[in-house]
């Protein structure tokens, strides 16, 4: 059995042809879905993710050029302006969305992602898989994508717009996130976790609950 | 149709993980036996929260629109500029759609957000069943597309970085700012305290 998350409908599992979608029966909300190699594709994008994001950060963004200087600027510069303008709380928001929370659900899916692979359970597995669901929805790499495109447009008349490599990564990682947020599937990640844990010689928790819930 | 939801039943639905498990008798919350995270049968408090951030954030909308966003002082003077006034600026100096994306994603979309989740909080309270399924739908809406509002933050924050460096001109970030971002970071938060399972829990009253 299953429970819609969005109406609380209880519904039975049905198993599900590759590529199909599970939707409530009463709401239309998305209750699972199976991707063909989810687990493989997930943990190659998050490998190709991490490198976009260090490229992302540690080159410059735009820069203008005028009067044949280029003036360039970082995410880290961006953040440290803000700070330094006496903007703290914006920002630390500006850090939070485009920096610290796409790097620490990246670093919960290596985390979570690369020992499964190997056929271990991770330590405090749970935890770090709530983190992640918790940091989601504020990692905004698309918007700040979307707001250096209408900044560039707003600057366009004043100097010469020089594209940065982070520009491009930035564009770049936009896709692969939203890849990751597509392709991961935490019900076969939970049954790993079962799996490697039963191999491993622990109970079955999740074995043991679904039972009584039954 | 034999539909009952998962509380009726004394089961609840772990978020963070999925899993189905039943709650002892008399007990409100458990932790989840899978992840461990607390499960309720709904979000504690959910209508209460959800208001107290809404009215915070329609509060704070009003400075937000009204107090500059960025101040620009350049040879020819000083200028502020609030986010409708940079709207008016592209639509006017040709580039209408970017003011047509800006317009929608500072402007529009927080107020239509606050207005759906009022909609959807006063239905919720009158224990309505009209059109639930579309008042579902309205919600997912609302928690997809309140993070494009944080557009006119990264633009305010991109051109300020950039400015800066200049000596033709230098534009500083205003108070503005600091309010919109509040609207949006609240707004989202008021989106996560609702739940939308309280709207269907209407058609189980009337059952029995």
């Amino acid at each position: 059995m299953i429970a819609c998350h969005e109406c609380d409908l209880l519904q039975r599992e049905v198993h599900l042809p590759l590529g199909g979608i599970v939707r409530c029966g009463r709401c239309g909300a998305e209750l699972y879905r199976s991707h063909p190699d989810s687990f493989d594709r997930s943990l190659a994008l998050t490998a190709g993710a991490i490198v976009l994001f260090i490229l992302a950060n540690s080159f410059p963004i735009v820069g203008l050029k005028l009067q044949g200087q280029v003036i360039q600027t970082t995410l880290l510069h961006t953040v440290q302006t803000l700070w330094n303008e006496d903007m703290k709380s914006v920002g630390i928001l500006v850090f939070a969305t485009t920096m610290l929370m796409p790097a620490l659900e990246l670093f919960a899916l290596t985390y979570l992602l690369v020992p499964l692979r190997l056929g271990r359970a991770p330590p405090y597995f749970a935890i770090v898989f709530r983190t992640m669901q918790t940091v989601r929805p504020w990692g905004m790499v698309e918007v700040f994508m979307l707001g250096v495109l209408v900044s560039l447009v707003k600057l366009a008349h004043l100097a010469g717009i020089v594209p940065g490599i982070a520009l491009w990564a930035f564009a770049a990682l936009m896709f692969v996130m939203a890849a990751i947020a597509a392709v991961l599937d935490p019900r076969d990640l939970w049954a790993r976790v079962a799996a490697a844990r039963e191999a491993a010689g622990y109970r079955n928790m999740s074995g043991t609950s679904i039972g009584a819930a039954r | 149709m034999t539909a009952c939801s998962a509380a009726s039943q004394g089961m609840l639905v772990c978020h963070a993980c999925g899993l189905l498990s039943r709650a002892p008798a008399h007990s409100h919350e458990i932790s989840c036996p899978r992840c461990g995270d607390h499960v309720h049968f709904r979000k504690p408090d959910s209508i209460a929260r959800t208001w107290a951030l809404l009215i915070t954030a329609m509060i704070l909308y009003i400075p937000a629109n009204v107090l500059p966003m960025m101040h620009t002082s350049s040879l020819f003077g000083s200028q502020s500029d609030t986010i409708m006034s940079g709207v008016v600026y592209f639509w006017t100096s040709g580039s209408w759609y970017l003011a047509l994306i800006i317009f929608f994603a500072s402007i529009m979309v927080p107020m239509l957000k606050m207005i759906a989740l009022v909609l959807l909080l006063v239905t919720t309270q009158r224990r309505s069943r009209w059109q639930l399924q579309q008042r579902t739908k309205l919600y997912r809406v609302v928690e997809f597309v309140g993070r494009w509002s944080m557009l006119d933050i990264y633009v305010v924050a991109v051109i300020v970085a950039l400015v800066q460096l200049q000596a033709l001109a230098t534009i500083t970030p205003g108070p503005g700012a600091i309010a919109f971002g509040g609207v949006v970071v609240l707004t989202m938060f008021a989106a996560m305290a609702f739940d939308p399972r309280l709207m269907w829990d209407s058609l189980e009253e009337e059952r029995g």
